[in-house]
């Protein structure tokens, strides 16, 4: 059996027994692997691997930011930084009945805009389709948008939100996390939006290190320091 | 080819080869991970004086599209040696040779990817021979399993690569470019190190049984070796990535 928080590569044994394989591992003959790099842990008899690079994989519900990159006839195909293009239908970014022919989709979205949606269907057969109905949701009209490795968003965003929260309150930025690896940054001041990036890029670059929200604290407090001393 | 008379002796008196290395010694191998920016992974190797860039893609779209699967990701490689890796300029085209190493290299590594994950896509593998001293297969197989355990993809385990052969008589670990031309055999094996299955075994020259025998077996030992070396590198990234920027200045820890 595996400590907490190993650094595993793929192929190595993490437990053997009567275990649960979860996430980025695989059983051979009651024996449970490593499939990617990471960090292996359990949760009772469950062993899984927080993994350290990868894409981002679609599931239903995840809030995402893309980009318009194609349009036909009543759909945009929106990138979302998955290996499969998605689909937003126009009658799922307006709130009546779409009719093409009366309308210019350009109305609403065009290429090149990027948009705030959520996923409302994935499967193995089918690219996965879009929603932008629901409030909060659309073309992002203003903002910062930095990528992260899609399998460090739970990393960015911490255990009930503590990590991506402390950078809300020190930075007083507005961050919108998509769980395709891209962030939007919003900020009134140019100075608090580099500080929330440097964090950002820390935790990227630290992901698979311990005690990260404390230092991304003391990070905040000295930068915060040193700028109110420039200020004066 | 059996060693003619007047051609230089592969094997000194006291024993050792002509780079100095004992029968079953390996040329010094140095990996690096993450060392392209705009592929998903990648890898540099370094064997001996072979020089080797891997670039690892996806999964991403393919293209065109009619080569999807619908079940699982297709998996391409392409092998390519970079016109200035050999004493005399190789034409940069696809040659008859690299086509099979790209093909070998291929079904050497798809059966530890976990393609069945990633249905509609391609997971597309480039390497680069920069320089060439023999055993460019073993090592490019080497780096690109890395590569791909660099990029993310589920695979079963690390694939590790490793020549042995036959020259002056004596069965020897990761033959050298002269070794290769003017010895008598040479075997690249590929192997899966946590189950022993082969995915690779070409041969070229003559063995009897016993020496074939006892060169897999010297290959296999050889692998091993090369696999921990393998998980060192990759390690490696993240540990000295850490290191970097660990030390936090003190100051800034009395003052909250």
């Amino acid at each position: 059996m595996i400590e907490r928080r190993q650094f595993v590569t793929p192929g190595e044994l993490l437990a053997e027994g009567d275990y649960n394989s979860g996430e980025n591992t695989y059983r051979e003959n009651k024996k449970i692997y490593a499939s990617k790099t990471g960090l292996a842990n359990f949760v009772r008899n469950n062993v899984y691997v927080v993994a350290l690079s990868g894409c981002y994989i679609p599931v239903v519900g995840d809030l995402v930011i893309g980009n318009v990159v194609d349009m036909r006839l009543g759909v945009w195909l929106v990138d979302i930084n998955a290996p499969y293009i998605s689909v937003l239908f126009a009658s799922e970014a307006v709130d009546r009945s779409f009719n093409s022919r009366r309308e210019e989709m350009t109305k609403y979205l065009t290429i090149g805009d990027v948009v705030l949606a959520k996923i409302i269907s994935f499967d193995r057969t089918k690219d996965p389709t879009l929603t932008i109905r629901e409030p909060g949701l659309g073309k992002i009209p203003l903002g910062h948008i930095i990528d992260i490795t899609p399998t460090k968003v739970p990393r960015l965003i911490g255990r009930r939100g503590s990590m991506i929260n402390l950078i809300k309150r020190e930075t007083n930025c507005q961050i919108t996390v998509g769980r395709n690896g891209r962030i939007l940054i919003n900020c009134a001041k140019l100075e608090s939006e580099a500080l929330a990036t440097k964090a950002i890029n820390l935790i990227e670059q630290d992901a698979h290190t311990t005690g990260l929200t404390d230092r991304i604290n003391k990070l905040i407090k000295k930068e915060k320091k040193e700028s109110s001393i420039h200020a004066k | 080819m059996p060693n003619k008379k007047g051609v230089e002796k592969l094997i000194n008196k006291k024993g050792r080869r002509i780079d100095g290395r004992k029968f079953d010694e390996l040329r010094p191998i140095k990996i690096d991970v993450g060392v392209l920016n705009k592929a998903n992974g990648s890898a540099y190797i370094e064997w001996g004086k072979n020089k080797i860039l891997v670039g690892v893609y996806g999964p991403r779209e393919v293209h065109p599209r009619h080569l999807s699967k619908y079940d699982k990701a297709l998996f391409r490689s392409r092998y390519h040696m970079a016109p200035f890796s050999v004493a005399e300029r190789k034409s940069p085209a696809p040659s008859r040779r690299e086509h099979e190493l790209s093909k070998v290299i291929r079904e050497c590594l798809e059966p530890t990817i976990f393609t069945e994950l990633f249905p509609r896509t391609s997971i597309d593998v480039f390497i680069e021979v920069l320089q060439a001293e023999g055993g460019t297969r073993c090592a490019g197989i080497t780096a690109t399993s890395v590569a791909l355990a660099d990029a993310g993809i589920p695979i079963k385990d690390l694939v590790v690569a490793c020549a042995s052969g036959k020259i002056d008589g004596k069965i020897v670990l990761d033959l050298s470019d002269i070794e290769d031309q003017k010895g008598e055999a040479d075997m690249p094996v590929a192997i899966i190190p946590r189950t022993g299955e082969i995915t690779l075994l070409q041969m070229d020259g003559i063995f009897t049984q016993d020496e074939f025998e006892k060169a897999l077996q010297i290959s296999i030992e050889g692998c091993k070796k090369i696999n921990a070396i393998q998980r060192e590198a990759i390690k490696n990234k993240y540990l000295v990535e850490k290191a970097s920027i660990e030390p936090e200045p003190e100051e800034t820890v009395n003052e909250a």
